[in-house]
């Protein structure tokens, strides 16, 4: 039973960062129709810029704010110098030019940063555990990524429902062409929902770097899972998005924790290992097809 | 008919010359480098003719092609390895014979194409994109996880298959078994798309609502060309196999099926002549970068971002419009 609390709250953190990726994702494809591979690699160059700066100042809190400006920055230039001609383009191209993208910042971050994965401390103000549930004490670093999170979430969600700005993105989201008669300015509406989600992909590569090394190609990992995250959630809906990471998050955390525990009883260790551990990755595409089949376009479809 | 020699039957008729003369180029120069690496851009070519036939005529953008690749490798590799370690796999003893094994590695994908096809071809656009990806990814988990089978580490094949009973030792004969194996695909593909189905697959790309109207049963027509390519495809990974004498999941990997993407498109989607290009293309600049620099990713990945943005019609387009 104390496995399934901790297991549940590691799932809940890896859910809502996923999250912070998945929303930049959905918003970007949801108003703009654009496939952007390269997310991830903003997520990486957030994480990167957080450690190095931790290892230059020692300190976490210089380090989050400054991997947030440069994920700001590399996102406005990125979507400056290319996205602006990718919209309208066709997904091929789309994925093509991301996919090139990718290539570069990996290339790009290695000449930078060298091979060898860099390390991450935790701040020693939330080094601690906290007994949320008694009996399961948690380490409080996970539990601050929980509530920022959460946070952001309600944070994105008053953004888009309750302000000029959000009433704006939705309606782009939905009749761009309209929004562009009344006088709207589409393309600063783009630039800055692109650089929203650049920042967002950073916060959630900043926070992950003391708990999971930072290297090259951790953003292609999570990059595939933010976009089953969006994909089951309905692309372009946020609130798909939240859904979809929740579902995402604990089906593969708890996939991981428990399908090697279950083929144990079965079988012996090695053939055991090696099916619970394709068992734990294979989880969320199953579900992802799962719910293509029953439901082609999401479990919340977006206006479009 | 008089032979108009336009831009493109000349850069075709070059390509040709160019495959058929690579034996005595490597014959020429004494080493077996120089027909490995040609057979390595006749099997991507070959790969990506197969997918080409459906992102260019149907419009089906598929990001998981890899997994036939990968499939099509692993029955090639498992027939050879029940063979040797004399365990029979469900019944069956395994088998080294070319005739028999590629065949299987072809009948095996087109079912795997039949299946995931039939599934993934229920979503449409970007989800068709990521479902194509995720029975992709499925896959490649599968393969890293059977720990019997090498997981991650892969499996080396003892020798290649043999042909009609004859070992294949000679790297030149091995090519030309690829050539001839890349131009019958092509004149499949070829004679495919001057057919009333691709006229078909064509016309849904364009208009699906006009197409069923028609009645034509769009669904069928697409998933019949899914299987089609999956069989090629499966074929090309069933000569990878020969060629490395080793299978791993990274034949799998979602990487190699965006580097797919980018040959089709760097090629040009609308010739089986594109696909040749493109492979040679990119391989070339690869292991010419990768020699040059360990940061060859620096240049490659902006060429790609060029090539996406400034020549949708790839290498082979650029062709074309010199003519007219």
């Amino acid at each position: 039973m104390q496995l399934f609390f901790e297991q549940s709250l590691n799932g809940l953190q890896f859910s809502l960062t996923l999250f912070l990726l998945a929303a930049g994702l959905t918003l970007v494809f949801g108003i703009m129709d654009v496939i952007n591979l390269a997310h991830g690699s903003l997520y990486m160059v957030g994480a990167y810029a957080g450690a190095l700066v931790a290892q230059r100042f020692g300190s976490f809190w210089i380090a989050l704010p400054a991997a947030l400006i440069v994920t700001a920055l590399v996102g406005m230039l990125l979507e400056r110098v290319i996205m602006r001609h990718l919209y309208g383009r066709d997904h091929l191209a789309q994925v093509l030019a991301t996919f090139g993208l990718i290539l570069f910042f990996n290339g790009f971050v290695t000449w930078v940063a060298g091979r060898s994965p860099l390390l991450m401390d935790i701040p020693p103000q939330l080094g601690g555990y906290i007994e949320i549930i008694p009996g399961v004490p948690y380490p409080m670093y996970r539990l601050m990524i929980i509530v920022l999170g959460i946070a952001v979430a309600l944070g994105l969600w008053w953004l888009v429902a309750a302000t000029r700005i959000g009433m704006l993105i939705r309606a782009s989201s939905e009749r761009r062409e309209i929004v562009s008669a009344l006088g709207m300015d589409v393309t600063k509406i783009f630039a800055l929902v692109f650089a929203l989600g650049a920042i967002l992909a950073g916060l959630a590569g900043v926070v992950i770097g003391p708990i999971r090394s930072v290297q090259i190609g951790m953003g292609e990992q999570v990059l595939i899972t933010a976009f089953v995250v969006i994909v089951v959630g309905g692309i372009g809906s946020i609130r798909g998005a939240f859904i979809g990471s929740l579902l995402i998050g604990m089906c593969d955390t708890l996939g991981r924790a428990y399908a090697p525990l279950f083929f144990k009883t079965q079988f012996s260790g090695q053939v055991a290992d090696g099916l619970g551990a394709t068992t734990a990755s294979f989880l969320i595409y199953l579900l992802m097809a799962l719910v293509l089949i029953v439901r082609p376009r999401g479990l919340f479809p977006s206006g479009r | 008919m008089m032979f108009s020699p336009t831009p493109r039957k000349l850069a075709a008729l070059a390509i040709i010359l160019v495959l058929l003369a690579v034996p005595f180029w490597a014959a020429a120069s004494g080493s077996n480098y120089v027909v490995t690496f040609a057979s390595r851009i006749v099997i991507y070519a070959m790969v990506c003719v197969s997918l080409q036939s459906i992102v260019g005529q149907a419009g089906l953008v598929s990001f998981g092609h890899s997994l036939y690749f990968g499939l099509g490798g692993y029955v090639v590799a498992l027939a050879s390895f029940h063979l040797g370690e004399g365990i029979p796999l469900l019944g069956w003893s395994g088998s080294n014979e070319a005739l028999v094994v590629w065949p299987l590695a072809m009948a095996v994908c087109a079912f795997a194409a039949l299946i995931f096809g039939a599934l993934s071809l229920r979503t449409t656009g970007v989800y068709f994109i990521m479902i194509t990806l995720a029975f992709a990814q499925m896959v490649f988990f599968i393969f890293v996880g059977l720990k019997f089978y090498g997981g991650t580490d892969g499996l080396p094949l003892n020798a290649r298959n043999l042909f009609a009973g004859q070992r294949i030792v000679d790297p030149v004969t091995f090519y030309g078994i690829c050539v001839a194996c890349l131009g019958l695909v092509m004149l499949f593909c070829w004679r495919l798309s001057r057919s009333r189905f691709g006229l078909v697959l064509r016309g849904a790309a364009a208009s699906e609502r006009r197409t069923l109207s028609l009645g034509f049963p769009v669904y069928a027509y697409r998933l019949a060309a899914c299987v089609m390519a999956g069989a090629m495809g499966g074929l090309a990974g069933a000569l990878w196999a020969n060629l490395n004498r080793f299978v791993s999941p990274d034949m799998l990997s979602w990487l190699r099926s965006g580097e797919f993407l980018v040959i089709i498109v760097l090629g040009g989607l609308s010739s089986p002549f594109g696909p040749i290009v493109g492979a040679a293309a990119v391989l070339i600049i690869e292991s010419v970068l990768s020699g040059w620099t360990d940061r060859w990713e620096v240049i490659f990945g902006p060429f790609i971002v060029l090539v996406a943005l400034f020549a949708p019609n790839g290498l082979w387009g650029l062709l074309r419009s010199r003519r007219s």
